[in-house]
């Protein structure tokens, strides 16, 4: 024990005295925070749209005002013909057209249909898909207006329709904020931890220090847990400044869940974390060779993790590797505690999984550090 | 000086019979055998690439042989890598105490990790800094001390926990001619309480401060005496001419 309060006092000295780590561990992540959750939106808006309205009648203006009025899209232009409009698609101005074909309001008129062309720019995927579905949204809209103008409505609907009322649950308003913050959070937490604890010890490589302790008596337990404190009590502040300070008073998220819980799972998560850290820096001999495994990992953690796109959407082998990413289950208990007020029976099976990870990479870290070569 | 005293007749602490290390084909220590007598001051001396550290790593624990017997302090190199590691004290060739501590921090933490107490440790400080004179400088990070400094507070701290014996890789590398006088005398003090002294050096009139030195070329030990005995053997009449005489059959690369 002695030798840990030794090696623990080491450590913080040389963590509070180095003028560039510090600012890089406590307030980049503060900063990335606050910011990307703005960024990080998945409401599609701005929607550049060019029209090509081939019959200029009040139908046809009706809707495209509702189509401008609705603030999804932006009216980038206005042409007369589609080779036009498809030029503008051409130059990027322009991410869908909807061409009005010649006759539009007379033939909604007498043959009570009507075809309209809707061409999208798939190039960026999330623009296309969402704005195309937002468009077909506003024109069926449009078609129900109209047709009840024309029909009388009768006693009974002579055509049964199912209305769909949607409701929210756990984020009313689906705000992504809400959505965003936490899974955030915990990616910036396992970047910090992990990655800066690895680039501590091949530091120690790469200076030549490590030598020096590998030819006294420590043990390597001790000297690995000597690293992993330190980082694991970083970890922590970094968690509670992100959760207490900017998800609380700046995005006026509280978590629903027990408190306790979180920072029980989070106490463990980044035992698991650090392991994984302490893994890569036994396998790299210079920081250089560490920030690369490092940055691998990291686009991994991030893409595969759930945190943009829902791992159940993913194909299957996808999916293995995202069952095999510690980030996954935290990201998902932090959603699940936070925005649900899930209790511990939620997220026992996540638990289980993330004191795996932590058994395994921190065996396999303590085996792979060789004192004698 | 010490030459005088017999130290031939002490038990020995280091001992390797047949000791080689091999990397994939190449072989950096080749069947090398001798004996280190306890109190002595042992010169390990051979041309760059010779294979001194690879030796010398061997000795601390740091590094398995690849085949042959060695004992230090009476343990197994193969076996008893932690325990030798109890018993020695070891001056890399790169500075290795922290830059980012002060003086005081690195004897503290060094202390600590050999397992000495408070009272211990605060004594070793005191008594370490005004050996050193650097009483004045105890606050101050050790990487803004001087090199010739750094080694002498190196040596210090590698002798802190009073080992059997204590491995030096080229302590006074790049070091000035004063310092180097220096740090000699701080290796006679400790060799005058009973450490046995280990080092690698280039410098030829460091070599005649050693009781007995031993030439390694090539990875094989060819020759090894007191420095008066090697130079009547080689009819040389510094250590100088005697390194020549048989640095010159060496066929490796220096590096």
């Amino acid at each position: 024990m002695r030798t840990i309060k030794f090696l623990l006092q080491k450590e913080f000295r040389q963590i509070f005295r180095n003028k560039a780590l510090l600012p890089m561990i406590l307030v980049l992540p503060i900063i990335q925070l606050v910011i990307l959750p703005l960024a990080a939106d998945y409401e599609v808006k701005n929607i550049s749209i060019a029209i090509v309205d081939n019959d200029h009648s009040p139908y046809s203006r009706k809707l495209i005002s509702t189509i401008t009025a609705s603030g999804y899209f932006k009216l980038t232009g206005y042409t007369a013909s589609f080779k036009q409009a498809d030029q503008l698609i051409e130059k990027d101005q322009a991410d869908l057209i909807i061409e009005i074909p010649a006759g539009f309001e007379r033939n909604l008129v007498r043959e009570n249909t009507e075809k309209l062309f809707i061409a999208v720019n798939a190039i960026n995927g999330v623009k296309a898909g969402l704005g195309g579905a937002y468009l077909n949204r506003i024109i069926a809209d449009f078609n129900t207006d109209t047709r009840l103008e024309w029909i009388q409505p009768g006693r009974y609907n002579a055509v049964p329709q199912i209305e769909i009322a949607p409701s929210n649950w756990f984020n009313p308003f689906m705000n992504y904020r809400f959505f965003m913050v936490p899974g955030i959070l915990a990616v910036l937490v396992t970047m910090v931890g992990g990655f800066m604890c690895a680039l501590n010890i091949v530091k120690e490589k790469e200076v030549g220090t490590i030598e020096q302790i590998n030819v006294t008596p420590i043990r390597k337990f001790h000297f690995i847990l000597g690293k992993l404190i330190p980082f694991w009590v970083i970890g922590m502040f970094v968690f509670t400044v992100g959760l207490f300070v900017v998800a609380r008073l700046i995005y006026g998220i509280v978590p629903l869940g027990s408190i306790v819980l979180l920072y029980g799972f989070l106490g463990v998560y980044l035992v698991a974390l650090l392991g994984f850290g302490l893994l890569i820096s036994t396998y790299s001999d210079t920081q250089q060779q560490a920030m690369s495994i490092a940055f691998f990992f990291i686009m991994i953690f991030m893409l595969m993790s759930g945190l943009f796109t829902p791992v159940d959407s993913m194909p299957g082998w996808a999916k293995m590797i995202a069952q095999f990413n510690p980030v996954t289950y935290f990201i998902e208990v932090m959603r699940m505690i936070v925005l649900k007020g899930s209790g511990f029976s939620d997220i026992k099976y996540h638990l289980l999984k993330i004191v795996a990870f932590a058994v395994v990479l921190n065996t396999w870290a303590v085996m792979n550090y060789k004192k004698t070569s | 000086m010490t030459d005088l005293i017999n130290h031939m007749n002490n038990p020995p602490v280091i001992s390797c019979k047949d000791l080689s290390k091999k990397f994939g084909s190449f072989t950096a220590v080749d069947n090398i055998s001798f004996e280190v007598k306890a109190g002595e001051i042992f010169g390990f001396l051979g041309a760059n690439g010779a294979g001194k550290t690879t030796a010398m790593r061997m000795f601390c624990g740091l590094s398995i042989p690849t085949s042959g017997a060695a004992t230090v302090a009476g343990f197994d190199v193969f076996k008893d890598t932690e325990k030798i590691k109890k018993n020695i004290g070891y001056m890399s060739q790169k500075f290795s105490l922290y830059e980012d501590l002060t003086v005081a921090e690195n004897i503290t933490f060094f202390g600590g990790i050999y397992g000495l107490s408070n009272k211990q440790i605060k004594e070793k400080t005191e008594e370490l800094l005004g050996r050193l004179h650097l009483e004045n400088q105890a606050k101050k990070l050790v990487r803004s001390l001087p090199l010739g400094w750094k080694q002498k507070l190196s040596f210090s701290v590698a002798i802190l926990h009073q080992p059997k014996i204590v491995f030096l890789d080229e302590p006074t590398g790049g070091v000035d001619p004063v310092t180097r006088r220096q740090f000699w005398d701080l290796i006679y003090e400790a060799s005058d309480t009973g450490v046995t002294i280990f080092v690698t050096t280039h410098y030829m009139d460091e070599a005649e401060y050693c009781n007995r030195i031993s030439m390694m070329v090539d990875g094989a030990i060819k020759a090894l005496d007191t420095p008066a005995n090697l130079k009547k053997q080689f009819s040389a009449d510094s250590m100088d001419a005697v390194f020549y005489e048989l640095a010159r059959g060496a066929k490796r690369k220096a590096d």
